[in-house]
C-alpha cells in the first residue's frame, strides 16, 4: 500500500551520477556540487551543459555529473572555458575551481576571462587551503592561520595578505554578475543556490561573466570535525569574507529582459 | 585558383580558414603577428571563433578547450610564446584531440631576437612539454609549401587525433612570394563521436588527460606509441634533388634547406656531384630515404638555423658508415647559398672524417669565421 501522504523531501539530482564520492566527511565540496545539479535541472540545461573541472580535490568533479565535461590544466579553466564557448556558443559552460586552482595559479585565466565578459560561470570555492595536496597555505588563507607550508601562521609581513576574489573580481566591467555566499548553513545553502542560479540565468541571457564564491569548509586539512569546522567558518571566515553580491549588472537588475 | 603575392603568415591564415578553420586562439609575437591579425578580421566575419588571449599560456587552453569539440582549431605563435604552450601541448596529446599550431621560430635562447631561426628542433620534434609524447611536425621552404602543410595539418591531425605543428621561420613567415591558395572547402557538419557536445540523451563524455591508475596510462600511452608506428609508415613526405648520382648529399629543413638547395646548384655547375634532401615531415622523419642513400654517399653534409639538432638524428640513421659533417648558424643567423657552397666544395675536396665529433670541428671553424666576441 503507498501512503499518499508520503512527500518526496530528497532524492539524488538528475545531473548526479549514482555513486560515491572521494571526498572527506563534513567537506562542502558535495554541497556545491548538488546545488549546481539542481539549478541546471530546475533550468532544464542538464542536456545543455559542458562542465569544466579544475586540478585539486575536485578534479574529479566529472565523475559525480552525468553531462558532459573538461578537465582542465591547473588554473587554466576559465581558459578552456572559453575555447569551448566560443566554438560552442549555444552551450551553458561552467568551470568548478578551488582557491588554488584560480585564485593563485589561474589568477591571469580568471581576469582576462570575467574581463572580455566570456559567457561563462565559475563557481569558486574558498576554503583558505590547497586541499589535495595536503594543506598548504593558498592566496585566500587567513592571516595567522597555520597551515602545513606556514606552520607557524600566515605572516603577513612576510607571506602578504589574502586576496577577496569576489571584491576584486566586481571591479571588471565583463563581469555582471559576482557574489560570494557560505556553505555553513541551511539558510546560507539556500542563498547560494539563488546566486548560482542568478549566475546561470544571467549566461543563458547572454549577459557577461558570472562568478560565485562559496566559503567552504576543509575539516580534514582544518583538523576539525565536520560540525565545529562548520564553526570554524562562521567564526573566522565571514568577518574576512563578507558574504554579498559584488556586482549585479544593470541588465540582470532588469531581470534580464 | 590563380597564384598570388602574399605573406607567409597570411598565407597560413587565409588557408586554414579555408581548410575550414572554426576556432583560433593566439597572441601577438614578432615574427608570427601577422597571422593572428589577419585571422581577427577575417574569423568574426565569417562567423567563426577568434579571440586574442590574455597569454600563449590562455591560448593554448582555449585551444585545448575548442579540441575537445572535435571542431577545427589552431593557434600559432614565435618561440618564446611556444615554450608557454607546452603545458597545453602536452595535455591536448594526453587527452587523445586533435590540434593544429604554428610556430614561427626566431632566435634564441630568452628573449633572443626577431629574426629567423631553427632553434626549436628539439623542443617540437623531440618534445618540450611533459611525459612522453609525439607531435606531427611539418617543414615548409616556401609560402606555398607553407599554404600545402596547413591544409595537411587540419587533415592529419584528425585522421590520427594528433597534435600537428607547422614549424617554420620568421623568413618564411615574412617574405611575399607567389602562392596558389586552395579553394573553400565546405565546413565540417556535426562533431566526431568523441567530441563533447552536450548532446540530450546520449552518455556524458569527458575529455580529461588524468590516468591516476598507472596500468591504464600505460596502456593510453601504448596505444599512442602503436599510432605513432602507423603515422610512421604512412606519413613520411620530403623532396629531393639531385640525388640519383649524388656522391655527396646535403640534408637540411625549411629555408636551410632551401638556401642548401641554391648552393646544391652552384657546386654542380662546379662539377660536383652533389644533391639534397630536404625532409617536409621533421617527424616522421624520413629515415628510410636517408638510409637509403647511405652506400652511394661519400659523405653527407647537415645544415640548419641551429646548433646541430637535427645532426644528432642524422647521425643515428647513418650509424657511422659514412661520415657526417654539419655547418649550422645560431641565434637568428641565416647563413648565405656560398658560405654553404664553401662547405660542399671542402667536403668533395676530402675534409670529412669519420673520427671525433662533426660538431666540434663546425664549432672550431665557426668560432674562427665569427669570434666569440667574449
Amino acid at each position: 500500500m503507498v501512503d499518499q501522504d508520503v512527500k518526496l523531501v530528497y532524492q539524488r539530482p538528475a545531473g548526479f551520477e549514482d555513486c560515491g564520492t572521494h571526498y572527506c566527511p563534513g567537506c562542502t565540496h558535495g554541497v556545491a556540487h548538488r546545488l549546481i545539479a539542481e539549478v541546471l535541472e530546475e533550468m532544464g540545461e542538464l542536456d545543455n551543459t559542458i562542465g569544466v573541472a579544475p586540478v585539486g580535490c575536485s578534479v574529479f568533479a566529472y565523475n559525480y555529473f552525468n553531462f558532459d565535461f573538461a578537465e582542465a590544466a591547473h588554473g587554466r579553466a576559465p581558459a578552456m572555458a572559453t575555447g569551448i564557448k566560443r566554438t560552442l556558443p549555444d552551450k551553458i559552460v561552467f568551470t568548478y575551481q578551488g582557491d588554488g586552482d584560480m585564485a593563485s595559479i589561474g589568477m591571469g585565466e580568471i581576469v582576462a576571462a570575467a574581463a572580455r565578459g566570456e559567457q561563462i560561470t565559475t563557481i569558486f570555492i574558498n576554503n583558505t587551503n590547497y586541499g589535495m595536496t595536503g594543506g598548504q597555505m593558498a592566496p585566500t588563507t587567513l592571516p595567522g592561520q597555520k597551515t602545513t607550508s606556514s606552520p607557524l601562521g600566515r605572516d603577513v609581513e612576510r607571506q602578504g595578505y589574502p586576496i577577496r576574489v569576489a571584491e576584486f573580481m566586481s571591479s571588471l566591467d565583463g563581469a555582471a554578475y559576482v557574489a560570494r555566499r557560505s556553505l555553513h548553513d541551511a539558510r546560507n545553502i539556500r542563498l547560494a543556490k539563488k546566486a548560482i542560479r542568478t549566475a546561470f540565468e544571467a549566461q543563458r541571457q547572454g549577459l557577461g561573466f558570472t562568478l560565485v564564491e562559496l566559503l567552504s569548509t576543509c575539516p580534514t586539512n582544518w583538523g576539525l570535525s565536520p560540525a565545529s569546522a562548520r564553526v570554524w567558518l562562521e567564526e573566522h571566515m565571514l568577518p574576512y569574507y563578507p558574504v554579498g553580491d559584488f556586482k549585479v549588472s544593470e541588465a540582470i537588475q532588469m531581470g534580464g529582459k | 585558383m590563380a597564384k598570388e603575392l602574399i605573406k607567409g603568415n597570411v598565407a597560413v591564415a587565409e588557408t586554414a580558414i579555408r581548410v575550414g578553420l572554426w576556432s583560433y586562439f593566439g597572441y601577438p609575437i614578432t615574427p608570427q603577428t601577422e597571422l593572428l591579425e589577419h585571422l581577427s578580421a577575417r574569423m568574426p566575419e565569417l562567423g567563426r571563433a577568434f579571440v586574442q588571449a590574455e597569454s600563449e599560456l590562455g591560448a593554448i587552453n582555449m585551444v585545448y578547450g575548442a579540441a575537445t569539440t572535435g571542431h577545427r582549431v589552431m593557434t600559432s605563435s614565435s618561440s618564446p610564446g611556444v615554450s608557454l604552450m607546452m603545458e597545453g601541448i602536452s595535455y591536448i596529446v594526453g587527452t587523445d584531440l586533435p590540434a593544429v599550431f604554428v610556430n614561427v621560430m626566431r632566435g634564441g635562447p630568452g628573449l633572443g631576437n626577431i629574426a629567423p631561426s631553427q632553434g626549436d628542433y628539439n623542443q617540437i620534434v623531440h618534445g618540450g612539454g611533459h611525459g612522453e609524447y609525439r607531435l606531427i611536425v611539418l617543414a615548409p621552404a616556401s609560402v606555398q609549401e607553407a599554404v600545402d602543410l596547413t591544409a595537411l595539418s587540419f587533415d592529419l591531425a584528425e585522421k590520427y587525433r594528433s597534435v600537428v605543428c607547422i614549424l617554420m621561420d620568421g623568413s618564411l613567415g615574412q617574405m611575399m612570394e607567389p602562392a596558389e591558395l586552395p579553394p573553400f572547402a565546405p565546413l565540417q557538419v556535426g562533431q566526431p563521436d568523441w567530441a563533447l557536445a552536450a548532446i540530450p540523451g546520449r552518455a556524458k563524455r569527458v575529455a580529461t588527460s588524468i590516468n591516476i591508475d598507472p596500468p591504464s596510462q600505460e596502456r593510453f600511452n601504448l596505444r599512442q606509441e602503436l599510432k605513432w608506428q602507423k603515422i610512421k609508415q604512412a606519413e613520411v613526405r620530403y623532396r629531393d634533388y639531385y640525388l640519383d648520382d649524388a656522391e655527396y648529399v646535403v640534408v637540411g629543413f625549411g629555408t636551410a634547406g632551401r638556401i642548401a638547395l641554391s648552393a646544391v646548384r652552384a657546386a654542380r655547375e662546379k662539377g660536383i656531384k652533389v644533391g639534397l634532401l630536404r625532409p617536409l615531415t621533421l617527424a616522421p622523419f624520413p629515415e628510410a630515404q636517408l638510409d637509403a642513400l647511405v652506400p652511394q654517399a661519400k659523405a653527407f653534409l647537415v645544415v640548419e638555423m641551429n646548433n646541430g639538432m637535427m645532426l644528432d638524428d642524422v647521425l643515428k640513421i647513418v650509424k657511422g658508415r659514412k661520415a657526417v659533417e654539419f655547418h649550422g648558424r645560431m641565434g637568428g643567423m641565416v647563413p648565405y647559398p656560398d658560405e654553404i657552397e664553401d662547405e660542399i666544395v671542402a667536403l668533395a675536396a676530402g675534409r670529412f672524417s669519420l673520427e671525433d665529433s662533426p660538431r666540434d670541428r663546425w664549432l672550431s671553424r665557426l668560432e674562427e669565421k665569427i669570434g666569440t666576441g667574449a
